[in-house]
């Protein structure tokens, strides 16, 4: 057989075969799409459910604290405890010091209390707090021109935290090792309440929104330098 | 069902578009790019409360006030106290630097006793109780054996309760041998005493001059108290002038309004021939030197005679008609005074030198007036009842101190440090058995290394009390560990060439980082384990109790603002302690002969050691590298020029003209040999040096510490430089030494 006649055999087989394969064709499709779609919901599923539980590791703060059972016993709110200094510096989490007048002893038969005056009050040792909310080294953060200057309850960018009567589980992204709460619960990013998140546009829309000066008090510069310095 | 490629495509498409609906993609690209903008490795000082606390700084004898900031309890800088009297928030780079000896790994961190040989660097740590028993064994031995002379304290303090107690403890164990590294300031002592009969210290109230002649004075390079001088010099730059005399176009010379190169060791000769116009020209405060002064004849006709300004253009270089312009400058202005000692006055110098320059400011009136040269009371704070000395001690006190200071040769030297190497190498005094180095460094500090070491290596047991490893730490056989000048209680009296009565507490700003011990705390517990006398001697229970106890009322005030000074304080100037009550230009004290000029201020060239007709060496010092006992920094290393230290080279300054005799260029090395030893070094061409003058930099080559805080990094300057003896006090007179210079 020659060259020439054996091509010539070839395609009168596949002309032959056309129209049956039609429907068989039709099913492939149905696999086929049906395979996009199970890529598309495992990665759905991958994207929104799994890879948050990979990304954020969660930590045990020292002990456990009960913001509201204290909130009912000062006089001063939030800054009885988390006040300003002399200086106008902000003092963030309470050290022993402010603790150790009514802590001395353990009173009361919780566990976390018998931690704490043990362990940490008996030895001068300072509690090492996870802090939720903590910034980023690079950014400068005054509280003393958000609370005193503009008037701002803490409630703002802390949510109600001060009626709370335990410490939420402390979360952290295991890339940055910044605190969950800064990009906020919502792993889309999105927010109902401006105390979702603590990211950067959500300062800089509370900045724009309120027409806050745009510009640096310490360094007259603008834009980044607002925050960044 | 075939899965085909199409399938797996499909998967693989439909997982593409359904990741991107998710945050997955966008929020691991934020994440990333802080990740690697802020990578989580890099360490990030904790936040805290800020807190500022003042005390002193003793890394010099500056005594400015310091401001430590802290966060929360960690010392994070050091900034000048504001309004402080000496330095008013001013502060120098090796003071901006102290946190530097805080945390450096160079600090020796808990007792230590040597085990391999001596300098080897092979320690063992030990206990407190161990380190106190060892030392009051030793001592105690050496007591029974009945030499108790035979030990010596070198101590970095000079005067307040840490020197009052090493007197004390030596006095009642029976040696008098208690030495300090002398500068510039026991010269001008001596010099005050000689004419004057003060036994204070010597101030300068350089602020409220307008007038200043300095003889080499380093006002820019620590002389004094480096930054009040900064200050000073400003200040009396706005209000007349400065004109420096100096071989060398240093940094002062180019920052005041004139330098006039000099040839070097001169200096008392130019003071001489700026009286010799002055007094010519009568143009001398009269009243001043008829009144309160005596011996001025004896002094004009040694003046007259033999430095007229034609001499002296000959001595020292500095054209006739400059001399001239000069002394009539300064006679006419309304508040001059003449300033010596070379750099930052590390070498005491010649005392006639000094004797020349208080007399020129005598001529003018400034002795203990504004503006000038004031000597100023010691403190007398410490009033610690005599103890009782039993016959051991007052045994070993009757022996005469090892250096010859108080001897019949050196009367008016309090302490002799420079001729102890000499004394033990030549055998001229008996041996020393145990030698105490508290707050000093004397391996590093002092000149001719080479015998420094050779004298120590013949001391059976040296223990040293340093924070640090320095070299002389290094080379002993115990090492009882000080807390720094940050984390120790210390009284600071009147600082260098202050001018007022000052009183000043360094206290702890922060905890001991190590298991350090005061070296007052050391004393005490030393005496009370050697027992007897000496324990009786020392009743108090610690440095802290000794201290708050000598100062009484004034410890709370103190504790409080840091510094006291006695702002009314004002010498008079019409009456002194001198034998005649008045200052002397003829010093009675030393002058016993009618014929003899030894009392009288005059040049004298005695010399410096070496070959005459080769070329002279002279130290230079540079704010940006330390000399004492407190080593430069790394931070310090980091702005030094290079053309002064070059990798690990010293970089020696040489005038063009000698370098193109020697065959020398920019850059080539040589090797500068002089009496004592030689270095290689890297030369630098420099035409504000005189030609045959060379000029090396002091506060190089560290052989302790570490790698950071210098070591290898350039030669040590006393490993060429060599001592002698001014023949007055007996203090090291040598402002420079002869040396050859090949290429190498």
């Amino acid at each position: 057989m020659s060259a020439s006649e054996e091509k010539a055999k070839e395609v009168s087989a596949e002309a032959a075969g056309h129209g049956a394969d039609t429907s068989k064709e039709q099913n492939t499709t149905g696999i086929v799409f049906i395979f996009f779609v199970v890529g598309l919901a495992a990665s759905l599923l991958a994207g929104w459910i799994v890879f948050p539980k990979v990304l954020y590791s969660q930590k045990q703060q020292p002990f456990d604290f009960n913001h509201q059972s204290h909130m009912e016993m000062v006089d001063n709110g939030c800054q009885s405890c988390h006040f300003f200094r002399e200086d106008g510096t902000f003092s963030g989490a309470p050290k022993l010091a402010q603790c150790i007048d009514c802590h001395e002893y353990v009173q009361g038969g919780s566990e976390d209390e018998t931690i704490f005056v043990e362990q940490y009050v008996a030895n001068y040792h300072e509690v090492p707090w996870l802090i939720y909310a903590k910034q980023p080294p690079c950014v400068f953060f005054s509280h003393a021109a958000h609370v005193n200057g503009a008037g701002m309850d803490c409630g703002t960018c802390h949510g109600d935290i001060g009626n709370s009567t335990s410490l939420p589980v402390y979360e952290y992204n295991v890339i940055t090792s910044y605190s969950r709460n800064i990009w906020g619960k919502n792993i889309a990013g999105f927010k109902k309440n401006t105390w979702d998140r603590m990211k950067m546009d959500d300062c800089s829309e509370c900045h724009q929104k309120n027409d806050v000066k745009q510009y640096s008090v310490q360094t007259e510069k603008g834009a980044c330098f607002v925050c960044h310095k | 069902m075939k899965l085909s490629r199409r399938c797996f495509l499909s998967f693989a498409v439909g997982a593409a578009a359904g990741i991107n609906l998710t945050p997955l993609p966008w929020k691991l690209t934020d994440d990333l790019s802080i990740w690697t903008q802020m990578w989580p490795w890099t360490p990030v000082p904790p936040d805290g409360e800020y807190t500022f606390e003042n005390t002193v700084c003793t890394l010099c004898p500056g005594g400015c006030g310091i401001s430590v900031r802290k966060v929360d309890q960690r010392a994070v800088k050091i900034e000048g106290m504001k309004e402080h009297p000496v330095n008013n928030g001013g502060i120098c780079v090796l003071g901006a630097s102290g946190l530097q000896y805080l945390y450096g790994p160079f600090r020796v961190e808990s007792p230590m006793k040597r085990v391999g040989n001596r300098g080897e660097g092979k320690w063992k740590k030990i206990s407190w109780e161990r380190a106190i028993a060892e030392v009051s064994e030793k001592l105690g031995e050496i007591r029974a054996s009945g030499s108790p002379e035979k030990i010596a304290v070198i101590s970095g303090n000079r005067e307040g309760t840490i020197a009052g107690l090493w007197k004390r403890f030596l006095n009642v164990y029976g040696s008098p041998n208690f030495m300090t590294p002398a500068s510039i300031e026991d010269s001008y002592e001596a010099a005050l005493y000689l004419m004057q009969g003060a036994k204070g210290s010597v101030g300068i109230d350089l602020e409220n001059a307008n007038f200043v002649l300095s003889f080499g004075a380093g006002l820019l390079e620590g002389w004094g108290s480096p930054v009040r001088m900064f200050q000073a010099s400003v200040k009396v730059r706005e209000k007349g002038k400065v004109i420096q005399f100096e071989p060398r176009l240093s940094n002062t010379a180019a920052k005041v309004d004139k330098w006039v190169p000099i040839i070097p060791g001169t200096e008392a000769a130019l003071a001489m021939a700026i009286a010799h116009v002055i007094i010519r020209e009568k143009r001398y405060v009269k009243n001043f030197v008829d009144t309160a002064t005596s011996g001025f004849k004896a002094y004009q006709d040694i003046v007259i005679k033999d430095y007229s300004p034609e001499q002296v253009a000959e001595i020292t270089g500095v054209p006739e008609s400059l001399i001239v312009e000069i002394a009539r400058e300064f006679a006419e202005a309304s508040k001059p005074v003449a300033i010596c000692g070379r750099g930052e006055g590390r070498i005491p110098g010649n005392v006639h030198e000094i004797m020349a320059v208080l007399a020129l400011n005598a001529l003018v009136g400034n002795i203990n007036s504004e503006g000038g040269i004031w000597s100023v009371p010691k403190p007398g704070y410490i009033n610690w009842p005599d103890p009782d000395l039993d016959e051991n001690a007052l045994a070993g006190l009757q022996k005469g101190r090892v250096d010859s200071a108080g001897s019949e040769q050196y009367p008016f030297a309090k302490s002799l440090l420079d001729l102890f190497p000499k004394m033990i190498n030549e055998e001229k005094s008996y041996g020393i058995e145990a030698l105490l180095v508290s707050n000093a460094n004397p391996l590093f500090t002092m000149p001719d290394n080479e015998s420094v070491r050779k004298a120590f290596s013949k001391i059976p047991c040296i223990i040293s009390f340093s924070s640090f490893m320095d070299e002389t730490a290094q080379f002993a056989d115990l090492i009882l560990p000080n807390h720094i000048y940050l984390e120790r209680y210390e009284d600071v009296s009147t600082p260098c060439m202050f001018q007022k009565p000052m009183l000043s507490l360094a206290k702890p700003v922060v905890k001991p980082e190590h298991d350090t011990m005061h070296t007052g705390d050391v004393i005490i517990k030393l005496a009370a384990a050697i027992g007897g006398s000496i324990a009786d001697a020392f009743a108090w229970d610690s440095y802290e109790a000794c201290l708050k106890e000598t100062l009484g009322n004034q410890w709370d005030v103190l504790k409080k603002q840091v510094v006291k000074v006695d702002y009314g304080f004002a010498p008079n100037p019409w009456a002194y302690e001198s034998k005649t009550g008045k200052m002397e230009f003829v010093a009675t004290a030393i002058n016993k002969s009618p014929d003899s000029i030894i009392g009288i201020p005059h040049y004298e060239d005695n010399g410096i050691e070496g070959e005459a007709g080769n070329y002279i060496l002279i130290p230079y010092d540079t704010m940006s590298l330390s000399t004492g006992y407190a080593a430069s920094t790394p931070y310090m290393l980091k702005i030094v020029s290079d053309k002064v230290l070059y990798h690990e080279d010293t970089v020696i300054q040489v005038n063009p003209e000698t370098a193109l005799e020697l065959g020398l260029n920019e850059g080539s090395y040589a090797v500068l040999a002089t009496a004592v030893g030689e270095a290689r070094v890297k030369v630098t061409l420099y035409d504000g040096i005189m030609p045959n003058v060379i000029a090396m930099p002091s506060g190089l080559g560290h052989t302790g510490y570490d790698d950071y805080m210098g070591n290898g990094k350039g030669v040590n300057i006393n490993q060429v430089l060599g001592t002698v003896e001014d023949p007055v006090t007996g203090l090291n007179a040598a402002w420079g030494i002869r040396a050859k210079l090949t290429k190498a």
